[in-house]
């Protein structure tokens, strides 16, 4: 199991860099996204993946799914949430002042 | 009881900026609530420096959970310098705000992030959790990324955006790296990751996974080859975000460094830490040249961040006694000496109207006081004895030299005279000569306030080093020695 997500999460580290490396902003934006999703799979993937066992260590109770994983997966979540949501706003806000969203456009001088 | 003074410093910015949120149509009652806050906040962080140096560090463990299972806050020596000086930028930063912060910009939430990018910086600053650490770098982020769009004019929107991917990635880069080190030691506990670190001897792939967090960090403290983000997306906002970003933002990445690898990974020294050195001296160099490169007089003082990072890292490299508390002591001059260039800057663009130095003369005229304190500053900022610059910038150099990097300290004495060069090239520029346009308005006094305050701060520390040293020497030799902190958080 730990292999097959290993492999997903690669997966969507790939695209995502894949992305970034565009020049329009809403791919690079989703390529972020894509990132972080990968990112979070990869956090799960670490602490190990057990099915069916209590997140809690009881006395008698010897095998048990590692709670702080999970715990941070969820922090990590509503992190990268609000901010895909923030820039997803100032994308489009930076396309309708500057009139463009490729990246090579968006480059300026040392006067402003 | 005591313990949860700890809480206080990120508490009270975040409780008050969260309140301030309902009076962004009320700019007096905004700025006098801002004005107590940031008082009261220096009062409490006064408090707790003299606690911890007269009694000893201090830790809460968030929610009663005992030290590796649970959140914890530790203030030791290091942390309570940094909230020290983060609380004084903070209040000279609310002083300035009174000529800078426009009616809309009050409305538009400046307080409110102003107040929230402190309490994330404090909070970076006294955590003793891995996560918690990039938790802490996310709520700074969040309110930095709000300030920096302030005003929305174009070319704000299009540096913000390169600015927040780039700062995304590494946030990512971080979760990442913290889940790597999850998994190969089983906590994200600072003492205890420094403890488990230990017993194994940082072996293969554990200098693999510092590497990526130092990547991580060095991102986020604008290192060579990563720093081309910060100079153009630093000079976009209103002077005030600028000051704000260029005192805290880039040295939360090197208190970051400072603490994990005294810390955590200290035991492959002739691998990572010749490695920083090289790195410090390259940030160095690139910083300089490009300071030298425009006649942008922000972009100028923007690109001097990059120099003074660089000698920050010479001192982590080098990793003795000596150079540790010289890149602390660098580390508070400048938070202070940047705040009051940014802030001077600020000033003298206004003024001039313009940020083009070839279309400025002559405002030694109109603007006598501003120019010499621009002047005093420039000199702070190279490292003239005997103001504060030359204490740090000694310590460090001498640290480098006893441990025989010459060609690192060789470069750190070019590139003080570089950045003195590039300085003095805006006092030159805008100051001396015939006054070629008439300004544009009158140098507001609360702003030359502010400057002097921390200008003030800077030849406190550079005379009274007499008084200073003994507790950046403490601080620094608590990091030499990590047994200390990992004894002390783990209660053994």
């Amino acid at each position: 199991m730990e292999i097959i997500m290993s492999i997903l999460a690669g997966t969507l580290f790939a695209a995502g860099v894949y992305l970034i490396l565009q020049k329009q902003l809403l791919k690079i934006v989703l390529g972020t996204a894509l990132l972080s999703h990968g990112a979070h799979l990869f956090i799960l993937t670490m602490g190990k993946l057990n099915r069916g066992k209590p997140p809690i260590l009881i006395e008698g109770i010897k095998d048990y799914t590692d709670p702080l994983p999970q715990a941070l997966i969820l922090t990590s979540i509503v992190i990268s949430f609000g901010v895909t949501s923030f820039l997803l706003v100032l994308a489009y806000r930076t396309y309708q002042s500057n009139k463009t969203d490729m990246m090579d456009q968006l480059r300026g001088t040392d006067d402003e | 009881m005591m313990s949860n003074l700890v809480f206080l410093p990120i508490f009270i910015p975040l409780f008050f900026g969260a309140l301030l949120v309902f009076f962004n149509k009320k700019q007096k009652v905004t700025v006098n609530i801002s004005f107590l806050v940031v008082l009261l906040s220096l009062g409490v962080s006064i408090f707790l420096s003299y606690h911890v140096f007269s009694t000893g560090p201090l830790t809460l463990e968030t929610g009663g959970w005992k030290a590796p299972y649970g959140i914890i806050l530790v203030a030791d020596k290091l942390s309570v310098i940094m909230i020290l000086a983060v609380n004084v930028i903070a209040l000279t930063a609310a002083i300035f705000a009174l000529s800078s912060v426009t009616e809309k910009m009050v409305q538009h939430y400046f307080y409110p992030l102003f107040f929230l990018l402190i309490a994330g910086v404090s909070g970076a600053f006294l955590t003793g959790d891995l996560f918690n650490l990039f938790v802490f770098f996310e709520v700074l982020l969040m309110a930095s990324y709000g300030l920096i769009i302030i005003g929305g004019s174009k070319h704000q929107f299009r540096e913000s955006v390169k600015y927040i991917l780039l700062n995304l990635f590494s946030s990512i880069l971080f979760v990442t790296t913290v889940a790597f080190l999850y998994s190969v030691t089983g906590t994200v506990n600072m003492a205890q990751l420094g403890e488990r670190v230990a017993q194994v001897e940082q072996q293969g792939i554990l200098t693999g996974i510092g590497i990526l967090l130092f990547i991580v960090f060095a991102t986020k403290g604008a290192l060579f080859p990563l720093y081309f983000w910060l100079p153009k997306s630093y000079i976009v906002p209103s002077p005030i975000v600028s000051a704000l970003f260029g005192a805290l933002l880039t040295k939360v990445g090197v208190y970051s460094m400072l603490r994990v690898f005294t810390l955590i990974f200290s035991h492959k020294l002739e691998l990572t830490h010749t490695f920083f050195i090289w790195v410090a001296t390259l940030t160095m160099i690139i910083g300089v040249i490009g300071a030298l490169s425009t006649s942008n007089v922000k972009l100028i003082i923007a690109y001097n961040i990059m120099p003074a990072i660089g000698f920050m890292l010479l001192g982590i490299g080098t990793f003795s006694a000596e150079s540790l508390a010289g890149t602390i002591y660098y580390l508070v001059h400048d938070m202070a000496i940047k705040a009051a260039l940014f802030f001077l800057a600020g000033l003298l663009v206004w003024h001039a109207g313009t940020s083009n130095l070839k279309k400025m003369g002559g405002y030694i005229k109109t603007a006598p006081l501003m120019g010499w304190m621009f002047f005093i500053a420039s000199l702070i900022l190279a490292g003239i004895p005997p103001f504060s610059g030359f204490i740090g910038k000694y310590l460090l150099l001498r640290g480098a030299m006893d441990e025989g990097h010459y060609i690192a300290a060789g470069v750190g004495l070019l590139s003080s005279l570089l950045i003195l060069f590039s300085v003095i090239r805006i006092f030159i520029g805008a100051f001396w000569g015939e006054l070629k346009e008439e300004p544009k308005q009158a140098v507001k006094t609360s702003g030359l306030a502010a400057s002097a305050v921390l200008i003030a701060i800077s030849i406190l520390l550079g005379v009274g080093a007499e008084w200073f040293y003994p507790y950046v020497q403490a601080a620094a030799d608590s990091l030499i020695d990590p047994q200390i902190y990992i004894d002390y958080v783990l209660k053994e």
